[in-house]
C-alpha cells in the first residue's frame, strides 16, 4: 500500500491564543500543494497574518500542528525552525524591512551567505540572477532609501527567492505600493507559482488582487469560512 | 561568521558618532591604564633594581630565627614540661665555620659570597667624633658581592691592601669630619680598642645614611678593632639569578641553621606596599573601564532598540538566537577592540609625553624625569580587560535581541 505524496505544507487543525486569553486562528486545516497561489482573506483583526506567521513557522500553534513536506515542526526546536525557514520557506512583509545599511545586492546576499552553500562570486552570481529576473539590475548596488516603494518590494521579494524556495508567505505586500506597483508584485508571484511550481500564500485585504489568485481562503474572526479554488 | 562580521560592522557604522563616542570610552580607560602601569612599574622596577643592585641578595647572619631548643625540649618533645626563666648562654657571636660553609655556597653556580663583620666605632678627628658602622670586607671577595667599587669616587678598593689599616668612608662622613684622602683618623670600638686609621677612599651611594655612617676597612682590622679575632657575622650573598634568592635563603637556614634574609624579606614592607599601590592603580583602571563598559551597554542597547524590525527579518530569513546574539556581541566586542587599539596609541602617547617631564630637584639618586616601563605586556592587559569588559557589557542587550519575538515586531510595524 503506497501512501499518497505528503503535502508541501500542511495545517491541521491549528489554534493559536495569546497567554492573554485572546484566540487568533481558531481550529484552522488547509493543504497547501507545490505551484498554488493563494490569497488568504479577512476583515481586519481576523487573524489572517497570526496564520501566515503559524505556516512560516514564525510562531507556533498552541493546538494543532503544521507540517512541511509531511515533516511534523512542533517537536523542532528553535534553531531547526530557523534552519527550515532558511532553506524552505521565503517572507515578504508590507513594509521591505530592507537593512539599510546594505545594498540591494548584499541584503539578498543575507540569506545566500548565511545558508553558505554558495560562496563569493556564485553568491553573488544567484543575487544578481534573482534582481534580473525581476528587472532589478540596475538598483543593485542602490541602498534600499534610494530605491522607490515598489523597488523595494521587489528587492524583498528577490530576498525571499535567495535561497529558491519552495514556499513564499507575504503578508500583506501590497499594503504601501500604489495600483500599478501591486499589479506588478502580484504578477511576480503569478509567474512563480506557475513558472517555477512555488506555493505563494499571500494575506492582502485587496479584494481585486485576491481574485487573481487560483485559491482564496477567508478567514473570520480566526476561523476559516470558506476556502475556494478558481478556475 | 564573516556575514554577522559584516552586518556588525554595518549596523554601528550607522551610529558613528555614538559608537565613537563609547569608542573613546573604552580608550580613555585603557589608556589611563597603560601611562599610569608604565609610570608605576617604572617606579617599581627602578626601586627593586636599586635594592638588587645595591643589596646583597642574601645576607646570611650569625642569629636563629628560634631560640635553640633546650635540652629538656630535644629529650621530651611531646612532654608536658614548662620551662621559665631561661638566660642565653654567653658566647662568642659570630658564624661558626664560615668559611666551610662559603665553600659549599661558593660551589652553587651563580653564587658569589664574602665574609663581613660589622660593628661599631667611633671616629675622631681632630676635636670632632661620629659614630660610624664599620664594615670588615675582603676586597677581592667583596668587589663581587657589591657596587662599593663603582660608588668609590676617590681612591680604590685595592688600597684598602696596601695601606695599613686604611678605611673607606662615606662623602658626608668626610665632609663632617672635614677629611680628605689620606688623612690619618682615630677609630675606637666599644671594647675600647683604639686604631690609628688613614682614609683611602671615598665613596657616594646617594643614600644619605650610607654616605653619612659607613666605612669600610679589611675585615682582618675590623676583627682587630671590635676585638672580635676570626669571627665572621654576616656573609653576603650574590646571585645571577635573583628571584630564587627566597628560596636559596630557605635552603641555607634549613642547613646551617643561620637565619638567612633574602632581598624580598629584607625589603618586605616596601614591596607590600607596591602591592597595595598596584591594587589601587587597578581598582582606578578598572573604575574607569567600567564606566566605558556602560557606554558600550548603552549604544549596544540603542542599537538592538532601533534595530527590532531587522532583528526580526533576519529570525524570518533564518537566522538563529545564537546568530542574532552574536551580532550584538560582535558590535560590542568590535567596539571594545577599536578602544583597545585607540587607548594603546593614546597610552603610547601620554608615556612619550610623561617622558618628557622634568623636575627641577636634584635627587640623590639624580633622577629628574618619571622612570617609565615600555612593557607589550602592560598593554595586552590593557586591551584583554577592554574586550572583556566591553563583551561583558554587549551580552545582556545582545541576549535581549536574541529572544526578541519577530511576530511581535512584525505584527506591530504593520
Amino acid at each position: 500500500m503506497t501512501s499518497p505524496p505528503p503535502a508541501l505544507l500542511e495545517a491541521q487543525h491549528i489554534t493559536r491564543r495569546l497567554p492573554e486569553g485572546v484566540t487568533l486562528v481558531q481550529d484552522a486545516s488547509l493543504k497547501v500543494e507545490r505551484g498554488e497561489f493563494i490569497a488568504i482573506t479577512g476583515p481586519s483583526g481576523s487573524g489572517k497574518s497570526s496564520l501566515l506567521y503559524l505556516l512560516g513557522l514564525l510562531d507556533r500553534p498552541t493546538e494543532g500542528r503544521v507540517l512541511l513536506e509531511g515533516r511534523d515542526t512542533a517537536s523542532l526546536s528553535a534553531a531547526e525552525l530557523a534552519s527550515l525557514r532558511l532553506t524552505r520557506l521565503g517572507f515578504v512583509f508590507q513594509f521591505h524591512f530592507l537593512l539599510p545599511e546594505f545594498s540591494t545586492l548584499d541584503n539578498v546576499l543575507i540569506p545566500i551567505r548565511r545558508l553558505g552553500r554558495l560562496k563569493g562570486t556564485a553568491a553573488r552570481a544567484q543575487a544578481m540572477k534573482l534582481l534580473e529576473a525581476l528587472g532589478m539590475s540596475e538598483a543593485a548596488a542602490k541602498l534600499p532609501e534610494q530605491l522607490s516603494g515598489g523597488m523595494r518590494q521587489r528587492a524583498a521579494i528577490a530576498r525571499a527567492l535567495a535561497n529558491d524556495p519552495a514556499i513564499i508567505l507575504a503578508d500583506e505586500p501590497t499594503g504601501n505600493l500604489d495600483t500599478r506597483n501591486a499589479a506588478a508584485v502580484f504578477d511576480i508571484f503569478q509567474r512563480l507559482a506557475a513558472e517555477e511550481g512555488r506555493a505563494i500564500l499571500v494575506v492582502t485585504h485587496d479584494a481585486e488582487l485576491a481574485k487573481r489568485a487560483n485559491r482564496r481562503i477567508h478567514l473570520v474572526d480566526g476561523r476559516i469560512v470558506s476556502d475556494t479554488r478558481a478556475g | 561568521m564573516n556575514l554577522i562580521f559584516d552586518l556588525a560592522r554595518g549596523m554601528l557604522s550607522r551610529r558613528r558618532r555614538q559608537t565613537l563616542v563609547s569608542v573613546l570610552g573604552v580608550a580613555l580607560g585603557v589608556a589611563f591604564f597603560i601611562a599610569i602601569a608604565s609610570l608605576m612599574r617604572g617606579f617599581q622596577t627602578y626601586f627593586i633594581e636599586q635594592v638588587i643592585d645595591v643589596q646583597p641578595h642574601i645576607i646570611v647572619k650569625d642569629e636563629t630565627r628560634r631560640p635553640l631548643p633546650q635540652a629538656v625540649e630535644i629529650a621530651h618533645p611531646d612532654g608536658a614540661v614548662a620551662l621559665s626563666g631561661v638566660k642565653p648562654t654567653e658566647r662568642v657571636r659570630g658564624i661558626r665555620a664560615s668559611a666551610e660553609k662559603m665553600a659549599i655556597l661558593e660551589a652553587i653556580p651563580g653564587v658569589f659570597s664574602s665574609p663581613i663583620l660589622t660593628g661599631q666605632a667611633l671616629l675622631r678627628y681632630g676635636s670632632r667624633d661620629v659614630s660610624v658602622s664599620i664594615t670588615g670586607i675582603e676586597p677581592a671577595r667583596y668587589r663581587r658581592v657589591s657596587n662599593l667599587e663603582k660608588d668609590l669616587i676617590q681612591g680604590r678598593l685595592e688600597d684598602l691592601r696596601s695601606t695599613a689599616n686604611g678605611l673607606i668612608i662615606g662623602i658626608g662622613l668626610a665632609q663632617k669630619l672635614g677629611v680628605t684622602l689620606g688623612d690619618t683618623i682615630i677609630a675606637v670600638s666599644p671594647r675600647g680598642v683604639s686604631l690609628q686609621m688613614k682614609i683611602v677612599g671615598i665613596f657616594r651611594t646617594g643614600l644619605t645614611a650610607m654616605d653619612n655612617q659607613a666605612g669600610y676597612t679589611l675585615l682582618k682590622v675590623n676583627q682587630i678593632l671590635q676585638d672580635r679575632p676570626n669571627v665572621v657575622n654576616q656573609i653576603l650573598l650574590r646571585l645571577n639569578d635573583v628571584t630564587g634568592a627566597e628560596a636559596l635563603a630557605r635552603q641555607i637556614e634549613a642547613r646551617f641553621g643561620d637565619r638567612s634574609e633574602s632581598w624580598e624579606e629584607q625589603n618586605r614592607n616596601i614591596l607590600t606596599v607596591f602591592v597595595i599601590q598596584n591594587a589601587i592603580m587597578y581598582s582606578v583602571t578598572g573604575a574607569i573601564l567600567l564606566v566605558a563598559a556602560f557606554g558600550i551597554y548603552n549604544i549596544i542597547s540603542t542599537v538592538v532598540f532601533e534595530k527590532t524590525r531587522d532583528i526580526a527579518i533576519l529570525k524570518s530569513l533564518g537566522f538563529t538566537e545564537g546568530d542574532i546574539q552574536w551580532l550584538f556581541l560582535l558590535q560590542g566586542m568590535i567596539a571594545g577592540l577599536l578602544g583597545a587599539v585607540l587607548g594603546c596609541i593614546l597610552g603610547q602617547i601620554m608615556i612619550e609625553g610623561l617622558a618628557q617631564i622634568r623636575f627641577n630637584t636634584e635627587t640623590p639618586a639624580g633622577n629628574d624625569r618619571f622612570l617609565l616601563v615600555q612593557d607589550w605586556r602592560i598593554f595586552a592587559i590593557a586591551s584583554f580587560f577592554a574586550l572583556l569588559s566591553a563583551s561583558i557589557a554587549a551580552v545582556v542587550p545582545a541576549r535581549r535581541a536574541a529572544r526578541l519575538d519577530p511576530v511581535q515586531t512584525i505584527r506591530g510595524a504593520a
